[in-house]
């Protein structure tokens, strides 16, 4: 019982205060029927030390970023997180404090919501952002119904094969029961045909949903795409790499209605999946159908500029069943890692992070392709990501000789795509040298000689 | 004195020309930029992000923080969000690369000691709750709603195709219920029809049998509920409720009241949530992150998201080849940090420890209620369970004194404010949630404070905060402009 106070004699005290002479008086109400007469089934306790030891040797289990070289990514990223992004968003008044219902004793998170929502849209030049959502993917999810109430189609949505899979599942999770028609469009080439996406909006569509850089690291015909949507009344929906936002065109500039994103990149570490950051930005016209919570700017009594949670009236405490999503936390932590990152890192940092990510994802490419038995799996430019095809080969037993090898060497991509079944994803994060992504090709080469010798 | 500078926006502080981070310097090709991205893509330039030095964000963040009341720093009895102390303990071991620097698609081979840890936080999770099956998948309290209401959906849909019973339209909520649950239900695709509580507080039976029927999904209930009662009835309303087909919720963000005394699965819920970052201590995080593990009856477990972890041998695996599962609800593995946090914090305190966390969570709680009692009517009654529903009516209507007034002037005296205006059927509501890690110390001297507040004139209340960062803001004024963002000056 480490965190209570209580002695006996304050617990004789507080009874006697109260009435009863024992707690278990205090239970009165539970009928005793529904008691659990027994003590329950967990493990004894453990003190701070033994604890300590306990999880640092499940910890020694695992194989983390470090200690193995990682070039996985599919949406969560092995970038460098600055020390004092931990340093400022350990401090107990940001992670121990709660959603800002008390303005007056909330201003720090408040203008630091308020400073997140700013950088997210000068990010992707859209002219608001919410506060945060959970994650990249219900974020992708959120934008969809947020399109779906915005244009009152309620038969389709149309998303790009090339999306996070994970995001898709989502999508279909959420909207297949409602009646809503999820219409994929196949990227076989590594990036989706402008024509067949053109040839699947209707006005039944509410929204086209396209991932820039998509999920194998290309580019979508993003303009294109976005002219088709609007040309059938169809909102524009695109899911973004915020730190490709350092070197590529910025969705405001090419017709995006609403923006998502995965926003661990900023400052985040992998975490295994979460918590993350679901960044959500949108044109003036829709922020009132917005989810999650927005800080706003306002006066106090004496004319003082301040910060407060505002636009409620969308929200669930205020209008229940009526509300535009049922969000109620959000990712209050992981916004504020997201402002001092990009506050650390300004225009010229983050542009650097980017070129860095873009010119060694080429780099191991080349190395790759030039190994014996590999390949590229598309003739595309790719941002920090590439696929891999292992000819004729075993890509989970080419992975798993790579981990021995001390390398996270990459996703395979069979899993969601079955004629991918012999291709991986490689991601390179600024973070990767020129020895490690060497050192890849060199342990790939030889197990890819390795499973050839094995295969004749 | 007041650091003025921190006032000022980063956007505010910014310089062309400075830099707060500096990169390695590029140690493969110099081919040209123009080379490796197709131009039609490339920005004319970076995006217009402020321009700091470290020292200047590190000044103005830490600026910026001592403008919260927090946890580590005031009494934060905000009723409904169980406030607890966050150990540091867990911080700590929740950094080490072995679990911090892991990422989501590395080899089972390569996670065994996080899904073990991962295993066995589902098994600690249906102990608790009295339930077969658990998902770690939702990232907050209300996905875990959502997530449960989308499982019900598509049990009764597979009922629906053997058995031809017609669909199943409705989500039941009692008028007392966070405004999360019809908002779950009508994102779910769910008719949300509420149902009254007597003036008892408790669910109205009467009203529920007039509203059950056989289009009736699930009701959801929240026990103890928001007024910080223990319903009686919940095994009735189960029966009732199981009568007509439909599934009984419980709403799990009151679970610190009956930790190890009694459990949702044995009186009669089919589903539930827990709120890791309310029972178990999670960091709240300036709102969020949570989580929202959902753990359900045994015929329900097909449906849960995809994966769960299971164990085969003494091996530990991601199951995703499961056919009747609604599919995914959220990228990735779930918020594994909130995860990790609530594992440590059930393996800190074991079973007795745990139901000492709810015993003196709910005496807690009863002595503040007795201490108050006198001068502030709390209209459900002398006992509570781990949080109690105060109502400044009777002030309002003598002095014009609202639950607002002592909220604000509670801050004065060094105290965040309980939960005001919530539950909706008690008027001029402050919820108290005390928690079981204040002493009596501090439960005396917020009931002294608050005593106080209601002998002072009705000008200073109205007038309070007198001491805080800033005073009231005017919120009417932040809607109707909608300032949501900063812009340079023209």
């Amino acid at each position: 019982m480490p965190y209570t106070f209580n002695t006996p004699e304050d617990q004789r005290e507080m009874l006697s205060a109260i009435g009863v002479d024992s707690i278990e008086r205090l239970f009165d109400g539970v009928p005793s029927e529904m008691r659990l007469g027994r003590p329950l089934d967990l493990p004894p306790a453990m003190g701070e030390l033994e604890l300590t030891d306990h999880l640092s040797r499940l910890a020694a289990r695992n194989s983390p970023a470090g200690e193995k070289v990682c070039f996985l990514g599919g949406g969560s990223y092995d970038h460098f997180v600055p020390a004092a992004v931990d340093h400022l968003a350990g401090r107990a008044e940001f992670y121990t404090s709660y959603t800002p219902y008390q303005p007056e004793v909330s201003q720090g998170n408040l203008q630091a919501m308020f400073e997140y929502q700013t950088l997210i849209t000068q990010l992707t030049g859209m002219d608001v952002s919410n506060a945060s959502l959970y994650d990249g993917g219900s974020a992708v999810v959120e934008a969809a119904l947020m399109a779906i109430s915005a244009t009152g189609r309620h038969g389709k949505i149309v998303v790009l094969g090339s999306v996070h899979p994970e995001y898709r599942d989502i999508l279909d999770t959420y909207l297949l029961p409602l009646g809503v028609e999820v219409v994929t469009i196949d990227a076989p080439q590594g990036a989706a045909d402008v024509a067949d996406v053109a040839k699947a909006i209707d006005d039944r569509t509410a929204c086209v949903i396209v991932q820039q850089p998509n999920f194998f690291g290309a580019y979508e015909a993003v303009d294109e795409i976005g002219r088709a949507a609007h040309g059938a009344g169809a909102l524009f929906v695109v899911s973004v790499d915020p730190i490709s936002l350092g070197l590529l065109k910025r969705p405001g500039e090419y017709g995006a209605d609403i923006v998502v994103a995965e926003g661990q990149s900023l400052g985040t570490p992998m975490l295994y999946g979460g918590p993350y950051l679901g960044i959500m930005a949108c044109r003036d016209t829709f922020v009132r159908r917005m989810p999650g919570r927005i800080a706003g700017e306002t006066v106090d009594r004496q004319g003082r500029r301040c910060w407060v949670l505002t636009l409620q009236t969308r929200e669930q405490h205020i209008r229940r069943e009526k509300a535009t999503s049922n969000i109620c936390t959000n990712q209050g932590l992981f916004a504020l890692r997201a402002a001092i990152y990009l506050s650390l890192m300004g225009p010229h940092g983050l542009r650097e992070v980017a070129e860095l990510c873009l010119r060694k994802t080429h780099y191991a490419a080349e190395r790759l392709a030039a190994v014996d038995g590999l390949s590229l799996a598309f003739d595309r430019p790719t941002f920090k990501e590439f696929v891999v095809r292992c000819e004729g080969g075993n890509v989970e037993a080419m992975l798993a000789a790579a981990t021995d090898d001390g390398f996270h060497a990459g996703v395979p991509l069979g899993r969601w795509y079955p004629q991918l079944e012999d291709c991986f994803l490689v991601a390179v994060t600024e973070k990767r040298t020129r020895d490690d992504i060497d050192r890849l090709a060199a342990c790939l080469k030889s197990q890819t000689r390795t499973l050839a010798t094995a295969h004749a | 004195m007041r650091n003025e500078q921190a006032a000022q926006l980063i956007f505010e502080l910014s310089k062309p020309g400075r830099r707060g981070a500096h990169l390695p310097a590029n140690d493969v090709s110099e081919r040209s930029l123009a080379e490796l991205l197709p131009g039609e893509h490339a920005a004319d330039a970076p995006p217009p992000l402020p321009e700091l030095a470290e020292p200047d964000v590190v000044r103005h963040f830490t600026n910026l923080s001592t403008k919260n009341m927090s946890v580590d720093t005031h009494f934060y009895p905000l009723g409904s969000c169980t406030m607890k102390y966050n150990a540091k303990r867990n911080e700590r071991i929740a950094a080490l690369p072995g679990l911090a620097n892991l990422h989501p698609y590395q080899h089972e081979d390569t996670l065994q000691g996080l899904l073990q840890l991962l295993w066995e936080l589902q098994g600690m999770l249906c102990e608790i709750s009295g339930l077969d099956a658990v998902s770690l998948q939702p990232a907050a309290g209300a996905h875990g709603e959502l997530t449960a209401l989308m499982v019900a959906a598509a049990y009764f849909r597979d009922r629906a195709e053997s058995t031809g019973e017609p669909k199943r339209t409705k989500v039941l909520t009692p008028d007392s219920s966070h405004g999360t649950n019809p908002a779950s239900a009508a994102v779910a695709g769910f008719e949300a029809v509420t149902v009254r509580s007597t003036p008892q507080g408790f669910v109205d039976l009467d009203d529920l049998r007039a509203k059950l029927d056989r289009q009736t999904a699930v009701f959801m209930i929240t026990n103890p509920n928001t007024l910080g009662l223990f319903d009686r009835q919940v095994r009735e309303i189960a029966d009732l409720v199981h009568e007509q087909g439909g599934l009984l919720y419980l709403d799990g963000a009151n679970m610190n009241a009956i930790l190890g005394i009694a459990r949702p699965g044995d009186f009669g819920a089919d589903m539930m949530h827990f709120n890791p970052h309310k029972t178990f201590s999670g960091p709240h995080g300036g709102g969020g992150p949570g989580a929202g593990p959902i753990a359900v009856r045994a015929a329900l477990e097909p449906y849960l998201p995809s994966p769960v972890v299971e164990k085969d041998g003494d091996r530990y695996r991601l199951a995703f080849n499961r056919p009747k599962s609604i599919g995914r609800v959220r990228s990735f593995f779930g918020n594994t940090g909130v995860l990790v946090r609530a594992y440590c914090y059930l393996r800190t305190h074991g079973p007795d420890g745990l139901r000492r966390v709810s015993e003196n969570a709910v005496l807690n709680a009863n002595y503040l209620l007795a201490k108050v009692k006198d001068r502030l009517s709390v209209p459900h009654g002398d006992r509570c369970m781990h949080e109690f529903v105060a109502s400044a009516a009777k002030v309002k209507a003598q002095r014009g004194v609202s639950a607002m007034d002592i909220a604000k002037r509670l801050l004065d005296f060094g105290f965040h404010a309980p939960t005001v205006y919530f539950p909706l059927v008690v008027k001029e509501a402050m919820m108290i949630e005390p928690t079981e890690t204040e002493s009596k110390e501090t439960l005396d001297a917020f009931a002294e404070a608050l005593l106080w507040i209601l002998d002072e004139p009705a000008e200073t209340l109205h007038a309070a905060p007198h001491s805080t960062p800033i005073s009231r803001p005017d919120e009417v004024r932040a809607a109707r402009s909608a300032v949501v963002k900063w812009s340079a000056a023209v």
